[in-house]
């Protein structure tokens, strides 16, 4: 089974995402910023990450950075989710580490969909 | 007076809440634990039910509740070797890293907050003789401070009960302690080993005396402040600090919930929050 | 052994001591500017109790680099909590960059008092996502409205995002006031299966809870 990590500090989003990806077969887990997600993804390797882009402590750009600086074996790619559809925070999402950027709210076939894209699956 | 239940919505809530506050999570194995401990706390505060008790944890400005929730729902004891894994980690892990950067043959400076009764700081000293080879080559300070004036009596004492002691190996008890009475009393040699100091980790001048410190253990306390006091006290320790410098909290704690001044740095034994060495 | 023990006695007084030197306002404006990150936290807190502190700290923000200089203002605006400070805590909710808004968001939340009279402005904001910025704010905010404002959020805010900003707050402070405007909340926006997640979990709590 694959291990998402789903970041995001809106408790409601967490257990949206997570009830989606549940149902697509996933095993999920949840962070509420982006150092409890440093926290479990040096801990624990992830396939995938679902990564809010506001959040206290360390936001989204933050935490790719930061991850993908420490740990060069562990390449799984992020989802960047924002309220934001400005352009810049596209560039600066990808420039962070994102492989894919989208825009809130997420219908549940396209969260599962661009997931199992990234997971090098069949759709 | 009709029973106080706490209903399935409420749990969810509750848990929210708890875990956005502190980042420990309930899975619902532990409804029954956290229900229980509930009720009490809204017995004991008189409140009506869940709602009213609820809405009082989140808006007192005092925090006083919150600090009794949170210690009803972990279990707060303090003995030697408490939460090893750490004391592993300093010896395998972060005196060795500390080494590498430091540029003279000044003393390292470990800094254990709060004392308590000492149990911390005399296990770090423990650790650092028998399982860190370069104690022979450099200087180690170990400081421990508290609030309470009483409890910092007791550290110096050493005296310690066999419950506190008993999960130390049986060898070292032997070597570092003698039973005397009801009890066991730590040698002069560790004694002598730890400063212990009266401060308010939360007065800025008190703290200034605090300097240069390599390694921070703080452990099962900033838990219990609110959002302003442990940011605040995560400023006073990043001041406190040497570049490159570690914080140790404690395995209910995590950092996400206090600053982010620090960096979270992975090592095999625990993970550990660094004062960055360069600016990122 | 090779423990060594220093008194309780503060260790580098001289550094403080030089620290307090009389240093009047321009000095330690200068000195926010200093190449030294540590000179510059300790030109943020000994400017922190002077008059007119605000400007300087608000202006020093905008170009400063370290995240760690950056949280020791941001902390001293809200310790003085002026109009000045309130107000360039606000503008950081603008900036470009998410680390900056986040911590001022933060920062405003351990700040209730100050933000209160500001509120009703940015819950009323061209920028949609500042209005999101002030929905998180609400969270820690004690005031009797808090729940009124949310209502009125999800009554009227065009914007989606906002709404569900509103909603998960809602789930958490709601009471059966804010039954109506939930349900009205779901029919406007009955295509979006994350509304009707979230206000369906909103309107469960808050009716399970009032029982």
């Amino acid at each position: 089974m694959k291990h998402i990590l789903v970041i995001d500090d809106a408790a409601t989003v967490r257990l949206y995402h997570r009830g989606i990806l549940e149902n697509a077969g996933y095993s999920v887990d949840e962070a509420i910023n982006g150092i409890e997600a440093l926290e479990k993804a040096l801990v624990k390797p992830y396939d995938l990450f679902i990564v809010d882009v506001n959040m206290p402590k360390l936001d989204g750009y933050g935490f790719l950075k930061e991850f993908r600086r420490q740990d060069d074996a562990l390449q799984s790619p992020a989802i960047m989710v924002t309220t934001e559809a400005g352009g810049s925070d596209k560039q600066l999402g990808y420039m962070s580490g994102a492989n894919l950027y989208i825009t809130k709210p997420i219908k549940p076939n396209e969260l599962v969909n661009y997931a199992r894209l990234l997971l090098g699956e069949t759709l | 007076m009709t029973a106080i239940t706490i209903s399935n919505e409420d749990f969810l809530k509750f848990k929210e809440f708890f875990y956005r506050k502190t980042g420990i999570l309930f899975d619902d194995s532990k409804r029954y634990f956290v229900d229980k401990r509930l009720i009490e706390r809204i017995q004991a505060t008189d409140s009506e039910n869940f709602r009213s008790y609820f809405t009082m944890v989140r808006f007192e400005a005092s925090g006083n509740e919150f600090q009794n929730l949170v210690n009803t729902m972990t279990v707060n004891e303090t003995y030697f070797f408490r939460e090893e894994y750490q004391f592993k980690c300093l010896v395998e892990s972060l005196m060795d890293e500390i080494v590498s950067h430091k540029k003279d043959k000044s003393p390292i400076r470990i800094w254990s907050v709060p004392s308590s009764s000492g149990e911390e700081p005399y296990s770090i000293a423990i650790y650092l003789l028998e399982y860190w080879s370069g104690i022979n080559d450099w200087d180690v300070e170990i400081m421990s401070s508290d609030i309470d004036t009483q409890i910092i009596e007791q550290a110096k004492r050493g005296h310690y009960s066999a419950r506190s002691v008993q999960h130390l190996p049986k060898p070292f008890l032997a070597k570092y302690f003698r039973h005397e009475n009801d009890g066991y009393q730590i040698c002069d040699d560790l004694r002598s080993a730890v400063e212990f100091s009266r401060v308010n980790i939360m007065e800025t001048s008190e703290v200034r005396a605090y300097r240069n410190m390599d390694i921070i253990f703080c452990r099962n306390l900033l838990i219990y402040f609110d959002d302003a006091s442990r940011r605040q006290v995560a400023e006073i320790f990043y001041d406190a600090m040497k570049v490159g410098g570690f914080v140790c909290l404690g395995h209910s704690e995590s950092m996400s919930r206090i600053s982010s001044l620090f960096r979270v740095r992975k090592f095999p034994e625990a993970i550990v929050y660094q004062k960055p060495l360069e600016h990122l | 052994m090779a423990f060594i023990k220093k008194t309780a006695t503060p260790i580098h007084c001289t550094e403080h001591d030089e620290r307090h030197t009389e240093r009047d306002f321009a000095d330690l404006v200068a000195e926010l500017g200093a190449e030294n990150e540590t000179a510059r936290r300790w030109a943020v807190r000994d400017l922190t109790p002077l008059p007119d502190a605000s400007q300087p700290l608000v202006a020093r923000l905008a170009y400063e680099e370290s995240a760690s200089v950056r949280a020791a203002i941001l902390n001293a605006l809200a310790q003085i909590g002026d109009h000045a400070a309130i107000a360039g805590l606000i503008h950081c909710l603008r900036s470009e960059d998410a680390g900056l808004r986040n911590e001022a968001i933060e920062v405003l939340k351990a700040i209730p008092q100050h933000v209160e009279p500001v509120i009703h402005t940015l819950l009323n904001d061209s920028d949609s996502d500042v209005r999101i910025f002030a929905v998180n704010i609400l969270e820690s905010l004690r005031h009797k409205d808090v729940e009124k404002w949310l209502i009125d959020v999800i009554a009227k805010d065009p914007h989606i995002n906002v709404c569900a900003t509103a909603v998960d707050l809602l789930s958490e402070v709601g009471t059966e006031r804010a039954l109506p405007a939930l349900k009205q909340l779901k029919i406007r926006f009955e295509d979006d299966p994350y509304i009707c997640f979230t206000t369906d979990l909103a309107l469960k709590r808050i009716e399970d809870g009032s029982q």
